[in-house]
């Protein structure tokens, strides 16, 4: 008689659903637990919508983030279409620049910005850095390479034929503007620009280092300052409520313009181009590169010069370096275990597929602090304050990296399970064996890669360690920051240099890695 | 019409060298296996590639140094012969003049080369809510209204059915009489060459191995090349 095995699933694979249902548990358990303490109380008296410090709060933060985002796109537009229609030595290695202040931890190219704009650094008294301008400045370092990098991205899709075709039809460079880049850039610019925008509204290291007071602080730092030094969980709450309306607003409108996570590109394909070559365009994009380039590389040059100046490595160096490790290698394998079931399941139903990328977006959507508020609610109610710090830490930059790690992984098993689900279910190979013997050999690179963008995110982050850390327990970003605290700016480079470099090596690591094919 | 002197063109691990002499108002299809450097060959005619040595004369005129635009070309490629975001009269249009700004004449002349191709009652819609054949219909139109003497086409017919291909060459070979046009049209399909060229060349490893008139051509297959890459197939 004939046996249908188990659920029925596209393949005719048979998979239990315990593994899948644990990891989405496990993400509905940190979330919800992070979201109804910070609901509840909020509800009950944190939230009062007239308040004018949260009103105060609220203007600024979006304020700054509106500024942040328009300068970026302003910026990224010239460089981005000049690097698309020059060919030049270096254009590659420009480009793989500008992946780099966004892999940066915030923490370095925050000291970056000191040491160039500060009161003593090389361009002083140019802008006012502590304050809004000193925000939007770094700001605009970190997303204006993204901009350009996401807009060069869809300058390069244009198809070669539309080149030629506006070459035989005589178009000037004006009209291959206006007929060709514009319309193939202004689709894809309200994405890019809500993601800035959802970057910019979520930011903390920035504005905690630059923000000067209550004058010029966002909410995601007000949550922080109200749990941490005035101790008001109530008001933390009401803050978190506003701030996890705006950021689910924000993801919402991306994801409903198919706003992507910046892809790791290549840009290797480049078609002939015909045009801009008058000796003006070239004048332009040459000036456009230019401006571009001394917008971002003056702060990691100053960080790494002045670091490379004053290096110790002293015992608190030393501590917090295998602390930041340690955390980066804890985070990374829960934030993985969370995805392998979660990718396995929705690469074979759509059910599951729809409900993981729900679970992940959710992730998100919850911005850091929201989820320190909540969790710092529930523990201080049941006062099981015993809950190791280190074991937050690792809990938060899980769910940070869970975006990463899953929309590095999901693809990836979805084409294992599309190629091998037949074969292996007509040779009977299935459990552990299919594991060690076909998916890890076949998806190594792939779970290489998002293991070390999850090590990455932890290891830059200063916001769960500034939430949860204690004196006693420190990584190399909350270093840096009491280092600058205390006004040791040298040695406060010394130890970016450290975490820069170590941040470098996974991302070129993470880049060859998930590059190199056999 | 066309005429093409020992041009030489490396692409990638290829050396090309192709020598061609195309007679006014003749029909050439150009068939060959992939690679063999048949679209190659349409471009350095239209000069978005440029020749290392040789020479290119099209009506007597040398291309040496004239930039794409001033050839006395069109072309229609296999797809994205449109722009996405322009409707289909614009499209058109766009031959006449890139920023749009026609005149009464002009708007004439694009309405009547629309419907030449049967497209006037769908002008206004955009590219993506036309099927294939329109799209290509469009490229088609724009040629008229730029109306130069020399029509290239690299596989312009290859995603359609062969029912809508004949369509299309028909409608091709009228074109082609009323505007006196001399036309070469790489092709993947040698029934597309019976059917409508005057004349099949056949290219392979950079070279032109051989052009004559089309019934010649395919009742010869010369050089044996021809007959290894035709193999038994038969009109």
């Amino acid at each position: 008689m004939a046996q249908r095995h188990g659920e029925m699933t596209g393949f005719g694979v048979r998979q239990s659903p315990a593994p899948s249902l644990v990891a989405l548990t496990v993400i509905a358990g940190l979330i919800i637990s992070g979201f109804l303490p910070v609901l509840f109380i909020g509800m009950k008296g944190g939230l009062v919508l007239g308040d004018r410090y949260l009103l105060h709060v609220a203007g600024f933060t979006l304020l700054q983030a509106g500024l942040s985002t328009v300068l970026s796109l302003i910026a990224a537009l010239p460089v981005a279409r000049a690097l698309a229609r020059r060919r030049f030595p270096g254009r590659g290695t420009i480009i793989r620049l500008l992946a780099l202040p966004l892999a940066l931890p915030a923490i370095v190219a925050v000291l970056g910005i000191v040491e160039i704009y500060g009161n003593r650094g090389w361009f002083a008294g140019v802008f006012d850095i502590y304050g809004l301008q000193g925000i939007v400045l770094a700001h605009v370092f970190f997303n204006f390479p993204l901009a350009a990098r996401m807009i060069l991205s869809r300058l390069v899709a244009i198809p070669p034929e539309s080149w030629r075709l506006s070459a035989q039809l005589g178009f000037r460079d004006r009209d291959v503007w206006r007929r060709i880049e514009w319309p193939q850039i202004s689709a894809g610019l309200p994405a890019i620009a809500i993601l800035i925008f959802l970057l910019c509204t979520a930011s903390f290291t920035v504005v905690l280092t630059l923000g000067g007071g209550p004058g010029a602080t966002t909410i995601e730092v007000a949550i922080y300052q109200a749990l941490r030094l005035d101790f008001d969980p109530a008001r933390a709450a009401g803050l978190a409520l506003v701030q996890l309306a705006i950021c689910s607003i924000l993801v919402f409108l991306s994801l409903r313009l198919g706003g992507n996570m910046p892809a790791w590109q290549s840009f290797r394909m480049v078609s002939m181009r015909y045009d801009g070559i008058s000796r003006l365009a070239r004048f332009g994009d040459f000036l456009a590169i230019i401006m571009g380039l001394s917008i971002f590389i003056p702060p990691i040059a100053a960080v790494v010069l002045s670091g490379v100046a004053h290096l110790e490595v002293g015992a608190d160096v030393a501590v917090a370096t295998i602390a930041s490790l340690a955390i980066g290698v804890c985070s990374a394998t829960l934030s993985l275990l969370i995805c392998w079931p979660l990718a396995q399941a929705a690469a074979r139903r759509r059910a599951w597929s729809r409900l993981s990328s729900l679970a992940v977006v959710a992730g998100l959507i919850m911005p850091p602090a929201v989820l320190a508020t909540g969790w710092f609610l529930l523990l201080n109610r049941f006062s099981v304050f015993s809950v190791p710090a280190p074991l937050l830490v690792i809990a938060m930059s899980a769910v940070m990296a869970l975006p990463f790690v899953y929309t590095a992984l999901a693809a990836a098993v979805a084409d294992s399970a599309r190629q091998h689900d037949r074969l292996c279910a007509s040779l009977g190979i299935s459990g552990v064996v299919r594991f060690l013997r076909i998916d890890l050999p076949y998806l190594r690179r792939p779970l290489g890669f998002s293991f070390l963008m999850a090590a990455i995110v932890s290891l830059g982050d200063l916001t769960a360690i500034t939430l949860f850390g204690s004196q006693g327990f420190t990584t190399l970003p909350a270093l840096i920051y009491r280092q600058m605290g205390s006004y040791r700016m040298e040695t406060a480079a010394g130890t970016a240099l450290i975490l820069a470099l170590l941040t470098l090596a996974l991302v070129m690591l993470a880049g060859r890695w998930s590059a190199r094919n056999d | 019409m066309i005429s093409l002197d020992n041009v030489a063109f490396d692409y990638e691990d290829m050396a090309m060298r192709f020598s061609l002499e195309v007679p006014k108002e003749a029909f050439v299809a150009i068939i060959g296996p992939s690679g063999a450097g048949k679209s190659t060959l349409l471009s350095l005619i239209a000069g978005f590639d440029i020749p290392l040595s040789g020479s290119i004369l099209i009506g007597g005129r040398d291309m040496a140094g004239v930039p794409p635009s001033a050839r006395p070309v069109s072309m229609i490629f296999q797809d994205n012969n449109v722009f996405a975001h322009l409707d289909l009269r614009q499209n058109v249009a766009i031959g006449l003049l890139p920023s749009l700004k026609l005149t009464a004449a002009e708007n004439g002349e694009t309405d009547d080369a629309m419907r030449r191709v049967g497209l006037y009652e769908l002008r206004y819609r955009k590219p993506g809510e036309v099927s294939g054949g329109e799209r290509q219909r469009v490229a088609i139109a724009r040629a008229l209204v730029r109306d130069k003497p020399v029509l290239l086409l690299d596989e312009p017919f290859a995603a359609l059915g062969p029912s809508l291909r004949r369509d299309m060459l028909d409608l091709l070979r009228e074109v082609q009489k009323d505007k006196q046009l001399t036309i070469l049209m790489v092709s993947h399909q040698p029934e597309d060459a019976r059917y409508a060229a005057s004349h099949t060349a056949f290219v392979e490893q950079g070279r032109i191995l051989a052009m004559s008139p089309t019934e010649e051509f395919f009742q010869t297959k010369n050089p044996p090349e021809l007959r290894d890459y035709l193999g038994d197939w038969r009109s």
